[in-house]
């Protein structure tokens, strides 16, 4: 080795003053700004005491997208519909599922799906912009012919909502976009449009949110006009509230979702993860951002490379000697 | 090919039913109270004995809606009913007699079979004002009931209103209308719901309580467990549209048109323990009852659902146990690899790796042997050269 102990400090001292000087004292390796919802978002609000475990969404949401939801085997068309597999997940053919969780004093139905966060992972991680979040709605939108296929998206997201279809040969992500393929046709989410009691509405976040803390304000048996559908549908179910937990699921966590969740016992119990109110797209980034920051830490990284690189080889730059 | 066949007692059977036709209806009696086939030839037994058990039909505050739908039956029909298989004393639809002189052969049978009679009780009993809003022969309905139905054998109460009010203690319920359980306290009554209700329902009960002289299976609110253990979405033909999502969200739209689940127009068969869907109504043809005309259920079957909720509210499905085709929040894992197994994995992977390792060992032997005798030979044949 061609490095002495003082040459060694001198450099770590060098590089650790770079970075020092890189990262202003606030953001150092703190979350990065979370980011804002859209004034005009939409989503869904899922209440699970609605929820009678129908199946309308499921069957509803492989029909509007069999593009991607259905496999062959499963597409035998019966009056003029096709049929349903019954799937116990998300997978790449389903993009919602209904579960069902028991216990001694009684059972509930939950909706999984892409939550659409305000502040995706699936965003954050894609190292190609195959998934970019609609600056106008929110929706979280993939692009296959941008993916490359590295799948860190499905490893990112907590709620682990996004398939890959490892039987084609040419593969793409699939999860929930939110139906906004039929926006355009003045429709919206299928498994909110076919929802019979409501469980699933399609709204504005915003209206959704108030909506949801009002239903949380109702007293037990208290009778109460549900909306069923769309908020604007003007549709109502009339019936007693249920006993509500006392916490809009989507409201803060993981940084904010548009797809919120209402239940009589805790969501967590419900099969949806416990996260932190800053997302984690917001930390790693903050992380790596600070890491990266003007590109130091690479180039302090290099110049230390460089550096030892070129005292290792301080004997062979030297003129030969005669003797050799 | 119609042959009179006469029983053991000399009398003819069924005013013109051949023996064929008749064990036919007995099965077919059996098999709809739930018993087996060999039932039917007890039942032949019972309803054939010339003894019939005597009937009192009391009509209180109705609409005679339950006797015109006794009338659609045809198997049997109401003569056959009425004329072979019970003794009818007293009923204000059918009797000739009128007045005061079928108020005393009411309670001349009354006194005659103490004990011994089948008491059905039609319609809702007043019981505001001391039941002054429902009068026959001067006595209030609350008055007969109380004195007649100690007296009987057994009581069945026919129709919803008769069971608890029905259409008619609907709100306000001005009159107190209350049903024969709440009058009669300390006697079993035997509820038969829905409005109108199934003529075959009585018929069954009639039948079971004539075979056996005892009561059917009753449920905690008094109904036959036979007809009235399965919510209406049980036996519904519609029933799959349900679990495939498949609704008809407005009279003659697309899904009305092509027979989906009436769920999403408001139908109560969730949370309706009745047989409709099973026996249909009144035999008038295929599909004939409700919601197989394509109208939701208005659950007339349940005390709180029909006349209490509005028409069109949502029903609640009733999941007692949800069916076991749900995924699961926590979908279950296998333990993984037990220690025999994975000793015997072990084993299996140490001797293929000794078996592979000697082989290898020889393999080399083999071969160095191999080339020490070709270099021997080589030499020799070199040397010999």
């Amino acid at each position: 080795m061609g490095i002495n102990r003082r040459d060694f400090l001198k450099g770590a001292a060098g590089s650790g003053l770079l970075l020092a000087a890189d990262a202003s004292p606030a953001l150092a390796f703190g979350p990065r700004t979370p980011k804002e919802l859209p004034p005009d978002a939409v989503g869904i609000l899922f209440d699970s005491t609605l929820c009678i475990g129908c199946n309308a969404c499921v069957f509803r949401c492989k029909q509007a997208n069999p593009h991607m939801a259905l496999r062959p085997e499963f597409n035998v068309p019966i009056g003029g519909l096709k049929i349903h597999d019954t799937p116990i997940g998300l997978s790449e053919n389903t993009l919602t599922v209904i579960k069902l969780y028991k216990h001694d004093g009684g059972h509930s139905f939950i909706k999984h799906q892409c939550m659409h966060c305000i502040d995706p992972a699936c965003v954050s991680a894609c190292p190609v912009t195959a998934f970019t979040k609609d600056p106008k709605t929110g929706i979280v939108k993939f692009c296959k012919r941008v993916c490359i296929g590295c799948r860190y998206c499905q490893l990112a997201c907590p709620f682990v909502a996004i398939g890959f279809k490892w039987d084609e040969p040419f593969p793409e992500m699939v999860r929930c976009q939110l139906c906004d393929h039929l926006i355009p046709l003045g429709k919206y989410a299928a498994c909110c449009s076919y929802c019979p009691t409501g469980a699933a509405l399609y709204g504005r976040v915003a209206d959704l949110r108030k909506e949801a803390s009002r239903r949380l304000d109702l007293e037990y048996g208290e009778p109460y006009r549900f909306p069923v559908n769309h908020i604007e549908s003007g549709r109502k179910s009339f019936r007693p509230a249920a006993k509500y937990y006392p916490n809009i699921y989507g409201d803060t966590e993981g940084g904010g979702l548009q797809v919120m969740v209402l239940a009589g016992v805790s969501p967590l119990r419900l099969g949806l993860p416990d996260l932190p109110d800053v997302s984690n797209a917001a930390v790693s980034e903050g992380v790596f951002k600070t890491i990266y920051k003007w590109f130091a830490a690479p180039i302090v990284l290099l110049g230390a490379l460089v550096y030892l690189a070129y005292r290792n080889t301080e004997e062979y730059r030297k003129p030969k000697d005669e003797d050799d | 090919m119609e042959c009179h066949e006469v029983d053991k007692n000399g009398k003819k059977l069924g005013g013109g039913v051949s023996r064929r036709d008749f064990l036919k209806f007995c099965a077919v009696m059996a098999a709809s109270i739930g018993l087996p086939l060999g039932a039917g030839s007890k039942i032949a037994e019972a309803i054939t004995d010339p003894n019939r058990p005597p009937v009192i039909w009391l009509s209180f505050s109705e609409c005679t809606g339950c006797v015109m739908s006794l009338l659609q039956a045809h198997h049997p029909t109401l003569d056959t009913f009425l004329l072979d298989l019970i003794s009818l004393d007293y009923t204000r639809m059918f009797m000739t007699t009128a007045g005061h002189t079928a108020t005393a052969l009411r309670d001349k049978s009354i006194e005659e079979n103490k004990g011994k009679f089948i008491l059905v009780v039609e319609g809702a009993i007043p019981t505001k004002d001391n039941g002054i809003y429902c009068k026959s022969g001067g006595r209030t309905a609350l008055d007969i009931l109380k004195d007649v139905g100690p007296k009987a054998a057994f009581i069945i109460a026919l129709g919803s209103c008769t069971v608890w009010g029905g259409a008619a203690a609907a709100h306000p319920n001005p009159t107190g209308l209350k049903g024969v359980d709440k009058i009669l306290t300390d006697k079993t009554v035997i509820n038969l719901n829905t409005c109108p209700p199934s003529p075959y329902n009585l018929l069954s009960t009639v039948i079971h309580l004539l075979t056996f002289n005892e009561l059917p299976a009753l449920d905690d609110k008094g109904r036959p467990k036979f007809a009235y253990s399965r919510t209406v979405c049980n036996n519904c033909e519609r029933v799959y549209n349900f679990r495939a999502g498949r609704f008809a969200w407005q009279f003659g739209d697309e899904g009305h048109k092509k027979g989906y689940c009436l769920f999403a127009l408001g139908c109560k068969g969730p949370q309706t323990f009745s047989n409709c869907p099973s026996i249909l109504f009144g035999g008038a043809g295929a599909e004939t009852w409700c919601v197989g005309i394509g109208h939701p259920c208005c659950g007339c079957a349940e005390e709180g659902v029909g006349w209490t909720l509005p028409l069109h509210q949502l029903g609640d499905p009733l999941y007692h146990f949800p069916p076991s085709h749900f995924a699961r929040i926590d979908e279950p894992v296998g333990m993984g690899a037990t220690a025999a197994a994975a000793a015997v994995v072990a084993g299996s992977v140490g001797i293929a790796v000794g078996a592979g390792a000697v082989l290898a060992k020889r393999l080399g032997k083999e071969e160095k042997k191999a080339k020490e005798l070709s270099e021997k030979e080589d030499a020799t044949v070199a040397k010999e050269e």
